[in-house]
């Protein structure tokens, strides 16, 4: 679905200048080149998401503050001029302080819902989803206030007018989740849903607040100029109780209108209302609700309260007359809350299904041709037309960033309440949504690690995305490493623990790190890579005559066993040990067996041989008779084999070694011969 | 990216209510810039505290508690770095700090140990090279000498009164070289060592004896990141992990009087054996008799999800942090 619309990176002019682009790992670098544009061929910059992220509340303005800009003068085309370079990164919001907090717990309750069971049916699973919807509101209401203290607390305008766009945003979020938790999640029924409606009134019209505390705290509130305001307002959000309230103060300051008083109590005392437990049926509410009704119309038309004007319309309130209520905009200030006035006092026992008609009404009412409505009123009026797909889709548009969609339509796709819209690249509407918040959260350098689990959860590409996102994490220090390197390991992901384990092996290498590139390649099981660590210490020792890193050598262990040529640098290590500690004939029959059992390397059996050269040397006989002829036939494979090879021809020391070698050899096959064939003790 | 060092007051202890039960949050008292990750910190007195960076860098903060700010008291840049210092991005990461007031030694990703006095502005001594591979964690054995442990598995010690740039000894795991990570000594009996390793397992060493551990506990399923001795009460000891759990390992004789079926409400809990001992010579880290031993195991955290980084523990108090970017304080350890 094409729910973004094509944006246009502000500060390029595509018809002046050729683009060119570049796709980064989480931004795109846009540039634009020498090169003017030839005809009047349309823009190919317009492409759709994720080219541009709104900055909430400020237009199209925000990502040309966070542009890069950098002159390159030009080269060669006539007059010098200026390319800059854009940085379009999508998913700003994740780089606000504040949002982390919802980030991360709604990432627990997100956690936690996946993995409640599903075995739950009827009541205690719906019970349990609308839990977690309270959840969910309690986190971004949690945010909202934290977002308020820092609105508050800061001196810089321009951040206290970014936090408290925020906290608008945030608060109608709240606003259309809480709607859609009772219409939906909850899914209430004719009666408790007036009061759902009237609780989520009450909760989100607080502009009204600040006077109602302001007469309610006054000396004498009756004689206060806007008493009648916050009765109206009481009245209005059916806060029975509290008008009546007030209203007795009024009576005991005013005791000549004690009579219209004591009605109008009475009959605000005695209006049914749907009650929360199963006291009652529906017919049976209707039934005493006709009863009043006609009891207030009674009253109104005798003239009871015809010299209180206040106190008439009230009761022309409680009849549910339209103008009546109407004439309080001011108090009720949104079409919500007048569609909810209404309700409850004319159709208490609404039904659902019937809501979308008297919102379309209710909305065209209050604004009256005036205004026009705005994206949260289409949002709000969808929830009501129960169109679901509508409201994820509006509000995809509207709101900058997916968390709010992603979250919403997971949960509803839970309560088994959307059909499986299959979009046309093959995954549904909650995977969809899901991959493209996680996908965003790749973009921060710490929260990515919500953005894992988001993908474990999206059955069909979620693997697809974790293996091509995860391999582009900046490995800034090894235990960043580690933690990649065990994401992927407990998910079989063998590819990108290979070719992590590699990278980090290389830059140890690089920095000479050799026992850490060891354990890289031990994690990684990776052979090649141990034998190029094994020859970067041959080479090291072939050069300096001496090992470096012996700590590591002497500790191999059984990581030996991962390539051939570290166990060789193992056992040639062991065998310079054995040297070292005048173990001869152990030492002899080591570097024999690394020769004739092809551990060594070929290239080394020269070093090997010349190493045997002081073996040789010794006063008294190491090698055998059997060993001597073995290291002659392994002295005569290493010449014999390579005749040509340049380096015994040319090199003098090579030609040389080769003729002692030979004599040592010799040597010691006369002396062995002679000590073997000697009989002891004659 | 912004990373800060920050403290928080975690509340008065006089503010329990009648179950004890801490009400508040912990709430931020200050915080101060830090270039890179924290990778390591400690308190080096009262006020001052060192922390080590992932950029090579080991600054130490002081907290003025009069005002309630932080400032930067002393930095020690490019402390740890690869191959040449001069080159900008050739800093290596410092993984391990550990305190003596005033000695501070550092170990970082460069195989380099550190000793620095906290007034002097140069180190007193570098050891280059110390290990070829990376070391993780570095902690004193006695005041003179220091443990390290690294990424090929071993344990070492080295006696920093000694010139040569050579461990003393070298302990080493039997099996696969698998990396250490953490590494912390028994408060009261100094030849007894745990380490955690990169496969979960809590090993625990002798040092006085032979080069290989004790006994080997398998733990976590995955990276052991600390483990803390309890400072006072030394049979309880902690340790977390990336797995997301952070499990205390209690071995006091408390332990054994409970029966074997009790289920402590909302937390699980695994016991090694049954019966009791007289553990009062022995420590009963050491004792490798399973008969003769009992430990409770528990894992502190109801919902896991995800890694637990560090942790810290001081009297009935335990605090630590997860990558949820949450941190939890417990004062109620051993209610």
């Amino acid at each position: 679905t094409d729910t973004v619309p094509p944006q246009v990176v502000p500060g390029v002019d595509p018809s002046a200048r050729q683009l060119c682009f570049a796709w980064g790992p989480a931004e795109v670098l846009v540039c634009e080149t020498l090169f003017d544009r030839a005809g009047g061929s349309r823009s190919r910059c317009r492409s759709r998401s994720p080219c541009l992220s709104r900055f909430w509340g400020e237009g199209g303005a925000g990502a040309a503050s966070r542009a890069l800009t950098g002159s390159v003068a030009g080269t060669g085309h006539g007059a010098p001029s200026s390319s800059r370079v854009f940085v379009v990164r999508r998913d700003q919001d994740i780089y606000i302080q504040t949002l982390r907090k919802l980030f991360n717990e709604s990432h627990g309750i997100f956690m936690g819902l996946q993995r409640s069971e599903e075995e739950l049916a009827g009541k205690s699973r719906k019970a349990q989803l609308v839990q977690v919807s309270k959840n969910y509101r309690s986190v971004i209401r949690a945010c909202m206030e934290d977002m308020h203290e820092a609105a508050v607390s800061t001196r810089d305008p321009a951040l206290q007018g970014q936090y408290s766009t925020q906290v608008s945003i945030l608060s109608a979020m709240e606003l259309i989740w809480n709607l859609c938790e009772i219409l939906f999640v909850e899914a209430a029924t004719a009666g408790p849903l007036l009061l759902r409606l009237l609780d989520w009134v009450r909760l989100h019209v607080c502009d009204v607040d600040s006077m109602v505390r302001e007469v309610l705290s006054s000396e004498s509130p009756s004689k206060h100029k806007l008493f009648w305001n916050v009765v109206d307002v009481f009245v209005l959000q059916g806060r029975m109780d509290e008008a009546r309230h007030l209203l007795s103060k009024e009576a005991s300051a005013n005791p000549t209108s004690m009579n219209m008083y004591k009605i109008l109590d009475d009959l605000m005392k005695k209006m049914p209302v749907p009650s929360t437990g199963n006291t009652q049926t529906l017919t049976e509410l209707e039934l005493k609700w006709q009863h009043w009704h006609e009891e207030c119309q009674r009253y109104l038309q005798d003239g009871t309260f015809a010299s209180n004007p206040h106190m008439e319309s009230i009761c022309k309130i409680l009849l549910g007359d339209e103008d009546a209520i109407l004439e309080k905009k001011e108090l009720m200030t949104t079409w919500y809350h007048f569609l909810v006035t209404r309700l409850l006092y004319s159709h208490p026992t609404v039904k659902p299904v019937e809501l979308r008609f008297y919102a379309q009404s209710s909305m065209d009412l209050f604004l009256g041709g005036e205004s026009s409505p705005e994206p949260l009123d289409m949002i709000l009026m969808a929830a009501f037309e129960f169109e679901m797909h509508q409201v994820i889709k509006e509000c995809s548009i509207v709101l900058s960033n997916w968390w709010f969609v992603a979250h919403l339509t997971d949960l509803l796709d839970h309560c088994k309440l959307l059909q499986s819209h299959n979009l046309y690249f093959g995954s549904n509407m909650r995977e969809f949504l899901l991959l493209e918040y996680a996908s965003g959260l790749f973009s921060h350098h710490s929260l990515w690690q919500l953005g894992v689990d988001y993908f474990d959860h999206c059955p069909e590409y979620g693997r697809v995305y974790l293996e091509l996102h995860i391999e582009r994490i900046p490995l800034s220090t090894e235990q960043k490493a580690l933690k990649v390197l065990r994401i992927c390991e407990q998910r079989q992901m063998h590819e990108q623990v290979r070719s992590i384990c590699k990278i980090m092996a290389m830059k140890a290498l690089r920095n000479n790190r050799l026992g850490s590139a060891l354990s890289w390649s031990i994690r990684a099981k990776d052979a090649a890579f141990a034998t190029l660590i094994s020859d970067r210490f041959l080479k090291d020792y072939c050069e300096r005559g001496c090992f470096s890193d012996l700590d590591l050598i002497d500790n191999l262990g059984p990581s030996m066993l991962l390539s051939d040529r570290l166990t060789f640098l193992g056992k040639y290590r062991e065998f310079h040990r054995l040297y070292g500690e005048k173990r001869f004939p152990e030492a002899a029959r080591l570097l024999l067996t690394l020769m004739t059992a092809h551990i060594a390397p070929c290239s080394f059996w020269m070093t090997l041989l010349t190493d045997a050269l002081p073996l040789l040397e010794q006063k008294e006989v190491i090698f055998s008779a059997e060993q001597t002829y073995e290291l002659m036939r392994c002295l005569e494979d290493l010449t014999a084999g390579n005749p040509d090879k340049q380096k015994f021809q040319d090199d003098d020391v090579e030609t040389t070694k080769v003729e002692m070698l030979r004599l040592a050899l010799a040597r010691n096959l006369a002396r062995v011969i002679v000590k073997e064939g000697t009989v002891e003790g004659s | 990216q912004d990373n800060r060092v920050s403290i928080w007051s975690a509340g008065d202890l006089g503010n329990a209510g009648l179950n004890g039960e801490y009400h508040g949050e912990p709430h931020l008292l200050c915080d101060i810039q830090h270039n890179g990750d924290v990778m390591d910190m400690q308190f080096l007195d009262q006020e001052r505290m060192v922390v080590a960076s992932s950029t090579g860098t080991v600054t130490i903060f002081r907290h003025h508690q009069n005002n309630q700010t932080l400032s930067a008291n002393h930095q020690w840049e490019k402390a740890h770095y690869h191959v040449d210092q001069d080159t900008s991005c050739g800093g290596a990461a410092c993984t391990g700090v550990v305190c003596n007031n005033p000695e501070i030694v550092t170990v970082g990703e460069d195989g380099r140990i550190n000793l620095f006095r906290a007034d002097q502005r140069d180190a007193v001594r570098t050891i280059d090279n110390a290990d070829s591979s990376t070391l993780h964690a570095v902690t004193f054995l006695r005041t003179t000498e220091i443990l390290t442990v690294n990424s090929i598995g071993q344990l070492k010690i080295w006696d920093l009164r000694q010139q040569r740039n050579e461990p003393s000894q070298i302990f080493s795991l039997a099996g696969d070289r698998v990396p250490l990570h953490c590494v912390d000594r028994h408060p009261n009996q100094q030849h007894i060592v745990a380490t955690g390793g990169q496969d979960g397992m809590l090993s625990i060493w002798d040092i006085r004896q032979g080069t290989m551990p004790v006994s080997l506990l398998n733990a976590h399923e995955a990276e052991m990141w600390e483990v803390h001795f309890h400072p006072s009460d030394p049979e309880h000891l902690f340790t977390c992990s990336e797995d997301g759990s952070l499990w205390h390992w209690d071995t006091s004789t408390n332990a054994s009087e409970k029966p074997s079926f009790l289920h402590q409400g909302g937390r699980t809990t695994a016991y090694l054996s049954h019966s009791t001992i007289n553990q009062s010579v022995v420590s009963a880290w050491l004792s490798n008799d399973p008969t003769k031993d009992r430990m409770e195991i528990t894992n502190l955290i109801p919902n896991q999800t995800l890694s637990v980084n560090s942790l810290d523990v001081l009297g009935p108090c335990l605090v630590y942090g997860t990558d949820a970017e949450a941190i939890y304080v417990n004062r109620q350890l051993f209610s």
